[in-house]
């Protein structure tokens, strides 16, 4: 039996190869997002590249009011079983426009944060009384500390992280694992003209995907990935505040 | 998905990292942001760019943009009867055979490298081993669809817009961006390649070997050791190869007869030090390789046979930071035998030291106006970029193919001058021509043609 999941924010950078990663050790996809045209094109790639058939949905992550009918129309749509959910999609924008326009502050919390937990709270549900299943969800390392760079960004990946912190202990007796994947810098088009693509740092999508697919099968907690990002965080999280806050990070 | 891709200013390089210069690269992600760029005023013009695969500057272009597809690499269809995959322009030859080897196709025709996008390999209407039987890759594209300067989607065919179709294949891009195509794979029983190695002792015995064999094998290549001169002047080993059928695999292969046996790849981490590469290392080399290949048969799969440096990650870093140079020579069949002595002569003479050197027979004439190969002979060698003391050895080997008539590869070339560049293409005016209707303001340009003058200098 084929394992289903669902791909929220299927045509981002990370996701479109963490598509691809499944999709080629069998799994079924509902591949959802909001632009139905790149959906289409990625399940006909999917379906040249591995066979197959990806359902597609179209969502957008900041109709709130939308997000229950979708979920239900996800659900219908794998027969209820499903076994995997992960949540890709997020934004980035530039600190410098965060700190002046409210409007686009508001929308990347949104998008990164309240949107997510809105979504997650309907896949823990699903996924709660179905007692099994795995939900992973992409937060970031710049959730691991505010810094003055970008921590408009960061406080609503801490957020995620925090969010998902509490369902995996909520989730725990149902049997249902809870992934919080933290990558660095990734070479996406949502960090295009903020991040040097050839600083080396910098990880393709491709390395991403392959560790978000397999913390999912060994359920890991938290991945850092690639994974020198762990010790890097675990050093600026135990800087002390008085010294942090002298620092440009 | 955003609505227009984020321009980034950025030092590039081709293949042979030389020149480097600064472009301003987009990578977008549809068809609709590539069009969104082209619909804003700056920069004023693009060029298309794939794996960067090109030596030379065929993918840059100074202070100007640069369309990087390599985001827009979806498969879309294939057509498993017909053996007929389409693609968007920067899905790479490594991943058509990575996912439809497996299945019993191949590609038609395969470049030195798989590490090339479609819309490259069409830009340069790409050649392999089997030329002399099987042509250009172009023969085998059914058709494309082209994002012109005015934004539009044309598609290209034999049969619709075919001036279109003959200026973009070979065209290096300077026509519009190849968004998708459909390309014609050949059904394979194996992922395997009978060779025959055959060592000939000087250039007669080599052009030999290829007349007498161009029919018995679809594959045919030789690689000459250009540090011998006078009586061995262009012995080489040359290998002569056809599909093996599964039947013919030992045991443990021909279970499973379509799979790529797994090599570790290896990389070189840094660029090499540039004395690494001198003539008495480069000798040295030659005479072991050469010593190495007897007359023999083995069976060599696809991989070690027709990419055989794909293996070596940034094998190109060991010229290092310096660059190099590929010189790519094609001479017509008349006088070919006499062009090659002289090329290969001045090449000792001057003691450019090739690691790399291989030549090839050629068949049928490409169908692209600026496609590359016509009967004869094609020579390509990699000269060490030592600095301006290389523009005259350039010129003295320019000077020899326009005296027997041949050509250079504009997927390789980086120095050549307009005046040879026009010599050696003469169908280049019936080219700007149909450049011109197609892209009145010249919104695609690339380094390379304003050096050549395909298009006019800023």
């Amino acid at each position: 039996m084929n394992e289903n999941v669902i791909v929220l924010g299927a045509t981002g950078g990370i996701a479109q190869a963490l598509c691809r990663v499944l999709a080629g050790r069998g799994c079924r996809l509902l591949l959802a997002g909001r632009d139905a045209a790149a959906l289409d094109t990625l399940a006909a790639d999917l379906r040249v590249r591995y066979g197959g058939d990806h359902p597609v949905e179209v969502f957008d992550a900041l109709d709130f009011d939308q997000h229950a009918a979708f979920w239900q129309r996800c659900v219908e749509r794998l027969q209820g079983r499903i076994e995997t959910v992960i949540l890709c999609y997020g934004s980035l924008a530039a600190q410098q426009v965060t700190q002046t326009d409210l409007g686009e502050l508001r929308r990347l919390i949104d998008v990164n944060f309240t949107s997510a937990a809105s979504l997650l709270t309907l896949a823990a549900a699903t996924l709660e009384q179905r007692r099994g299943g795995c939900l992973a969800a992409i937060s970031s390392v710049a959730g691991d500390r505010g810094r003055q760079s970008n921590y408009s960004y960061g406080a609503a990946k801490a957020g995620l992280t925090a969010f998902l912190q509490g369902l995996r202990n909520r989730l725990h007796p149902a049997g249902v694992a809870v992934v919080t994947v933290k990558p660095g810098f990734v070479d996406t088009p949502m960090t295009a003209g903020l991040v040097d693509p050839r600083g080396p740092l910098v990880a393709a999508p491709e390395r991403v995907a392959r560790d978000i697919d397999r913390a999912i099968r060994r359920r890991r907690a938290v991945v850092y990935t690639p994974w020198f990002w762990r010790p890097i965080m675990l050093v600026i999280r135990a800087l002390p505040e008085g010294i942090f806050k002298r620092l440009r990070l | 998905m955003r609505l227009r891709a984020v321009l980034v200013e950025q030092s590039l390089a081709g293949w042979g990292n030389r020149p480097v210069e600064r472009c301003l690269v987009a990578r977008p992600e549809s068809v609709a942001q590539a069009q969104a760029l082209l619909a804003a005023e700056s920069p004023s013009t693009f060029i298309p760019r794939g794996l960067g695969r090109a030596y030379g500057d065929a993918a840059l272009n100074r202070g100007g943009g640069v369309l990087d597809q390599t985001r827009m690499r979806h498969f879309l269809a294939f057509d498993e009867a017909a053996g007929i995959v389409e693609c968007e322009a920067g899905v790479s030859l490594a991943e058509i055979v990575e996912h439809l080897l497996p299945r019993g196709w191949f590609l038609p025709v395969t470049p030195g490298t798989r590490f090339v996008t479609l819309g490259g390999a069409i830009a340069a209407d790409v050649h392999g081993k089997n030329h002399h039987v099987d042509g250009s890759l172009g023969s085998f594209v059914v058709d494309f669809r082209l994002l012109t300067a005015d934004g539009e989607l044309i598609t290209c065919s034999r049969q619709e817009n075919t001036d279109a179709f003959r200026a973009t294949l070979g065209g290096m891009g300077l026509t519009g961006a190849v968004v998708s195509a459909r390309l014609r794979l050949v059904p394979t029983e194996s992922a395997y390649v009978l060779v025959d190695y055959r060592r000939t002792r000087d250039l007669d015995a080599t052009l030999e070997c290829f007349a007498q064999t161009d029919r018995q094998y679809r594959y045919s290549v030789a690689w000459i050791d250009c540090l011998a001169g006078g009586k061995s002047l262009g012995r080489s080993v040359v290998m002569l190869g056809n599909d093996a059928p599964a039947a013919a695999l030992p045991d443990p292969l021909r279970r499973r007869p379509l799979a790529l046996p797994r090599h570790g790849a290896v990389g070189v981490p840094c660029m090499l030090p540039a004395w690494l590469l001198n003539p008495l290392s480069v000798k040295a080399f030659n005479a072991l390789y050469y010593a190495r290949h007897g007359d023999s048969r083995r069976l060599v799969d696809y991989a070690s046979f027709f990419w055989p440096l794909d293996g070596v990650r940034h094998w190109n870093r060991i010229y290092g930071r310096r660059g190099f140079v590929q010189y790519q020579a094609l001479l017509p069949r008349e006088t070919s035998r006499s062009g090659l002595v002289e090329l290969l002569a001045e090449v000792v003479r001057c003691r450019r030291a090739s690691f790399l050197a291989v030549l090839k027979s050629s068949g049928a004439a490409g169908e692209g106006l600026l496609s590359y190969l016509y009967p004869g002979h094609t020579l390509a060698l990699d000269l060490p970029y030592t600095g301006d003391d290389l523009r005259p050895v350039l010129r003295r080997l320019d000077a020899i193919l326009l005296r027997h008539g041949g050509r250079l590869y504009l997927a390789k070339d980086a120095m050549t001058t307009a005046p040879a560049f026009a010599a050696m293409y003469p169908t280049l005016d019936e080219f700007r021509h149909i450049k011109e209707r197609l892209d009145p303001e010249c919104r695609f340009a690339s380094s390379q043609a304003r050096r050549l003058g395909i298009v006019a200098a800023e």
